[in-house]
């Protein structure tokens, strides 16, 4: 559980911390549900500077340079019910960097199979749960990583 | 000096032919309608529509300026910021076409191009008028606010800007284009919204405005998430008034815009007040800010505050005659203003 837009970006730079090239993960939520936040958290995680960190919804993709490793910014918002296959975003995923998936349920199976799909709901105003499901056996190591991170071991 | 100039930065393909930063001698801009179904851009389908466009609209630009390639002392094009294949189809064209014709090639900040979209003016039936508008008096605080940006800057000098703050969630076009959305108004937002505002009480919901004290960024996030919430709430009581969630959004987000750009100038001692992009055609906007400043305040019509050419042609004029700055020539998704 979140209880304020600052305690979901700390959770992002838990990730961010952790994550190692490649890595992706799919944050989905209604609009205001915090996925920005939550990727400004995990590029702070790689050493970017956070106010760097701005929705990438027009461009659909921004590269961000300067941290441990190159943070994708991905936002698939615009491409509701577009043809995605030809649209070159798929590059971003195995260029080595973090990959931040906005809106991932555009891109429907199109989405890598080893990823970590996390789901912020509102609750309340300032409040926001966040749950997160690992799809494969890199995503389960992340994720156990970070509960250990967040209760201890 | 007389440019061609051509602007791919996004889904507008915008060819012009503009003389001394300022007399438009011709200005056609194709709109990707495709887009209208998906109600979002694709960029790949985007940039291929460039390049389907490009040729024609060249010719046609040239055609209504009534004068050929050796006439021309320039080709201009936008370089950034924008999306990445979309500026690389604008840019490759204009320098292949610099190239043949022997001429300069001169890379522009769609930024820029916005900016000195307020030096444009029309040229009727070919002859200049006898009274052409008077330049843009600088220093000038000028709001560059679109889909894409919404930036506060100091202009001190011609190409010369400070950036005093800028957006730091969503770009204020972005949050008209997901009220819109959210609304059932369509795309793009920012039209639609203005109309169905107009039917209704601004003042009907009280929305938040993110006061980040003592500085020059804004935020847009938060509006647009007590938007969604408003309106949630209202969808299980019946039917969403939809002219009076508009209203109360436009009010909202124009007096969080007004508010920045008229402390910006108070404080600055600059002579105009300068706006450019897409939103700056809201009319509540431009009411906004007149009634909160005390220095004379211009917007270039409509046509020239969306994307087009003929921006991107005078502020080409600019960059020739200001030299002392950088004139960047690469293609940069990511560009910014300085």
């Amino acid at each position: 559980m979140s209880h304020s837009s600052l305690h979901t970006e700390r959770l992002g730079e838990r990730l961010g911390a952790l994550a190692a090239p490649n890595d992706v993960f799919a944050l989905s939520g209604e609009l205001g549900a915090g996925k920005t936040v939550l990727a400004r958290g995990i590029a702070a995680g790689l050493g970017i500077e956070p106010a760097e960190i701005t929705s990438p919804t027009f461009i659909i993709l921004r590269e961000h340079g300067g941290g441990r490793l190159p943070f994708f910014h991905l936002d698939l918002y615009r491409l509701e019910g577009a043809d995605l296959t030809n649209t070159g975003w798929e590059e971003a995923l195995d260029a080595g960097g973090v990959t931040v998936i906005e809106w991932p349920d555009r891109a429907g199976d199109a989405l890598p199979d080893d990823r970590v799909d996390v789901r912020l709901e509102h609750i309340a105003d300032t409040k926001r749960r966040v749950v997160f499901a690992a799809t494969g056996p890199r995503s389960r190591h992340l994720v156990q990583e970070l509960r250990t991170s967040v209760v201890g071991a | 000096m007389r440019i061609l100039a051509i602007e791919t930065s996004c889904d507008e393909t915008g060819v012009a032919v503009v003389e001394d930063g300022r007399r438009i001698r011709a200005n056609v801009v194709a709109s990707q309608l495709v887009h209208q179904d998906t109600g979002g851009i694709v960029p790949e389908v985007a940039a291929r529509e460039h390049l389907r466009a490009i040729d024609a609209l060249t010719e046609q630009a040239l055609r209504d300026a009534g004068r050929g390639l050796k006439e021309i002392d320039a080709v201009a094009a936008t370089v950034g910021p924008g999306l990445i294949g979309c500026l690389l189809v604008g840019a490759n064209y204009a320098r292949g076409l610099a190239l043949a014709a022997g001429l300069p090639f001169v890379g522009v900040n769609h930024l820029e191009g916005h900016v000195y979209a307020n030096w444009l003016y029309e040229v009727a039936g070919g002859e200049p008028p006898a009274d052409p508008p008077p330049e843009p008096q600088i220093p000038a605080v000028v709001l560059i606010v679109s889909g894409a940006h919404s930036d506060l800057v100091l202009m001190e000098g011609h190409r010369r800007f400070r950036p005093l703050g800028r957006t730091i969630d969503d770009a204020a076009g972005e949050a008209f284009d997901k009220v819109a959305r959210l609304l059932g108004l369509g795309f793009p937002g920012g039209p639609l919204v203005e109309r169905a505002a107009k039917d209704g009480d601004p003042n009907a919901f009280p929305l938040p405005r993110a006061v980040l004290a003592d500085r020059y960024d804004f935020s847009f996030s938060g509006l647009k998430t007590a938007v969604l919430r408003r309106v949630r709430e209202l969808e299980a009581k019946g039917p969403v008034p939809v002219a009076d969630v508009a209203a109360s959004f436009q009010k909202a987000i124009t007096e969080i815009l007004a508010e920045k750009t008229a402390r910006a100038a108070a404080e600055h001692a600059v002579e105009t007040v300068l706006l450019g992009g897409g939103v700056a055609a809201n009319l509540a906007l431009r009411a906004e800010i007149a009634k909160r400043i005390g220095h004379p305040l211009r917007v270039p019509p409509p046509r020239l505050c969306t994307d087009n050419g003929a921006m991107i042609g005078a502020a080409a004029f600019f960059v020739l005659r200001h030299r002392g700055t950088e004139m960047p020539v690469a293609v940069r998704s990511d560009m910014k203003l300085a």
